[in-house]
């Protein structure tokens, strides 16, 4: 049994002119401790996937399972989640957000609380404690709020672009960051992005999505080589350029197939 | 190389010269148009450029408050009119608050109720004053509900779009970690509302003096609004301007006061 089962999952929105499919037969098993990327244009479903694995979203059809069971059947939440911006409460202290998530699960205690110091010091932002989201720099923040998401603890991390909003070396510092503290604690994760040399150096697997309705077009796997090097050194690897090109090629052969572009 | 820091400073001084200089100006102009505008007043009531039955004088005018100080019945008049309004203010916010509370829980409340609260919302409040001391009685109980109900509805209102506005992302946040609707509510949507909130009671501040004079002029027992109305009744302009003075102080003082806790509570949540 897989840690993560996402069973012919479809999703239609509807409004009351249109009635628009964004998900169509998903299927997908992911094993405990991988690192997914779901990599696509933009609307073709990712953050709808997200949010029907997360729970968030009840799907038209289909079930994800967590560990066998239902995941809206949860008896607590095993899922965090990261989105493209930080989403810390402003009027919050840094030390009010990061805690935020063990009050309202009711797990604030003293040993919770010690390891959530302690993930903090260890993303290089001690001392922040008191200091209001305001008062840091966007990747300083977004920081921030993967300490608030690990620190409840959660089984399955998901990821929504959460590297899109900065600049290009603050990202490629985060992706080396986040991947070694997804490592350390060997947290099964998946990633959403457009950016295919993010996709490829941060994730043992990518899926490629086709848009309108988003389906999975295709399953990438990368080589050994890559996966055990960070993602900074790993986008220096030789393997890197060719896996880039025949993602590229992917995409381009996708986007051959859908006459609306 | 010293002189650079030091160059810096005393551009700085400069600056902080400049402006003091600005304020001092914008203060003296503003000193000269309260003086020149209380001047032209007597001066064109004791020549009778005006006719000095109607508009009276600054001098009568203070004469007539000091022998209202002196006699303690001003105090009693000040004292009913101020505790109506802060209690109407205080009770309008509040319920039209609770009110947009209860419309984000409930979207079916909020569909059901939307066309009455437009209705309301268009609908000149003052006019139900009559309804009100009928319902309440002629005391001033019903004051107090004209000054609430003359702010409620539109504090329910833009209360209401301001927490619809709050980003989705933040209820998503606190999802996942299995919020319920009472603690997203708590969490998010109130605190990121605050300013609205803030901003509404410097508009309700000026709704409820309205409320509470026309209250007053209907209930014609007590309060500064009572003196205006019967000070009109008994040809006494004086007293009506007095009133009038009155009023305008009390009214800045309550707004400051207002402006003082926003400075305060925005500050805080910074
Ligand atoms: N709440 C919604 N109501 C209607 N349509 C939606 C809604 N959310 C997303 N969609 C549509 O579904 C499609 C997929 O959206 P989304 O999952 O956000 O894509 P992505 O994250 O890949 O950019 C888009 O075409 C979008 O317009
Ligand atoms: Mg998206």
């Amino acid at each position: 049994m897989s840690f993560l089962s996402i069973q012919h999952v479809s999703h239609t929105y509807f409004t009351k002119k249109t009635a628009k499919t964004a998900l169509s037969g998903i299927s997908l098993d992911v094993e405990e401790g991988r690192f997914l990327s779901f990599l696509g244009p933009s609307g073709c479903g990712k953050t709808t996937l997200l949010s029907i694995i997360a729970g968030l979203l009840e799907p038209s059809s289909g079930e994800v399972l967590v560990e066998g069971r239902p995941i809206r059947e949860a008896q607590e939440p095993m899922i965090g989640y990261m989105l493209q911006q930080d989403y810390l409460f402003p009027w919050k202290t840094i030390e009010e957000n990061i805690l935020l998530g063990l009050r309202i699960l009711k797990k604030d205690n003293e040993l919770s609380r010690r390891k959530t110091f302690k993930l903090l010091k260890e993303i290089g932002l001690e001392g922040t404690e008191k200091q209001y989201p305001k008062q840091l720099s966007g990747g300083m923040k977004q920081r921030i709020a993967l300490v608030r998401t690990l620190a409840a603890e959660p089984k399955l991390l998901l990821l929504d672009e959460p590297f899109s909003a900065l600049d290009f070396q603050t990202k490629l510092k985060l992706e080396d960051l986040v991947s070694a503290t997804l490592k350390s604690f060997s947290k099964t994760a998946i990633l959403v992005t457009h950016d295919i040399g993010e996709a490829i150096a941060m994730s043992d697997t990518i899926f490629l999505f086709s848009t309108n309705p988003g389906r999975i077009y295709k399953q990438i796997d990368v080589p050994e080589v890559l996966r055990n090097l960070t993602p900074f050194n790993a986008r220096a690897h030789p393997e890197y350029s060719s896996l880039f090109q025949t993602v590229w090629k992917e995409l381009e052969n996708l986007e051959k197939q859908t006459p609306s572009y | 190389m010293k002189s650079k820091p030091h160059r810096i400073e005393q551009l700085h001084q400069q600056y902080i010269g400049s402006l003091l200089r600005e304020k001092r100006i914008v203060r003296t102009y503003q000193f000269f148009i309260f003086a020149f505008f209380f001047a032209l007043w007597e001066l064109s009531s004791w020549l009778e450029w005006i006719d000095p039955l109607i508009f009276s004088s600054p001098s009568k005018i203070v004469e007539l408050l000091i022998s209202k100080i002196q006699d303690g019945s001003i105090f009693t008049h000040i004292g009913f009119t101020v505790f109506e309004t802060i209690l109407g203010f205080i009770l309008g916010t509040l319920s039209g608050t609770l009110l947009a509370a209860f419309l984000w829980w409930s979207p079916l409340a909020s569909k059901v109720l939307d066309p009455y609260l437009v209705i309301l919302n268009a609908m000149p409040k003052v006019a139900l004053g009559p309804i009100l001391i009928v319902a309440l009685g002629p005391g001033f109980t019903s004051i107090i509900a004209m000054g609430a109900i003359i702010s409620v509805i539109i504090t329910t209102i833009v209360v209401y779009t301001s927490f619809k506005e709050v980003d989705p992302n933040y209820i998503k946040v606190l999802k996942t970690f299995g919020a319920s609707r009472y603690v997203c509510f708590k969490e998010a949507i109130l605190p990121a509302s605050f300013p609205t909130i803030i901003s509404t009671l410097k508009v309700n501040v000026g709704l409820s003096w309205v409320g509470v004079i026309v209250g007053e002029f209907l209930v014609s027992q007590q309060g500064l609004g009572y003196l205006i109305i019967y000070g009109f009744q008994v040809f006494n302009f004086g007293l009506v301007l007095m009133s009038l003075l009155i009023i305008a102080i009390f009214a800045t003082i309550m707004y400051q006061l207002v402006e003082y806790l926003e400075r305060k509570i925005i500050k805080s949540s910074n």
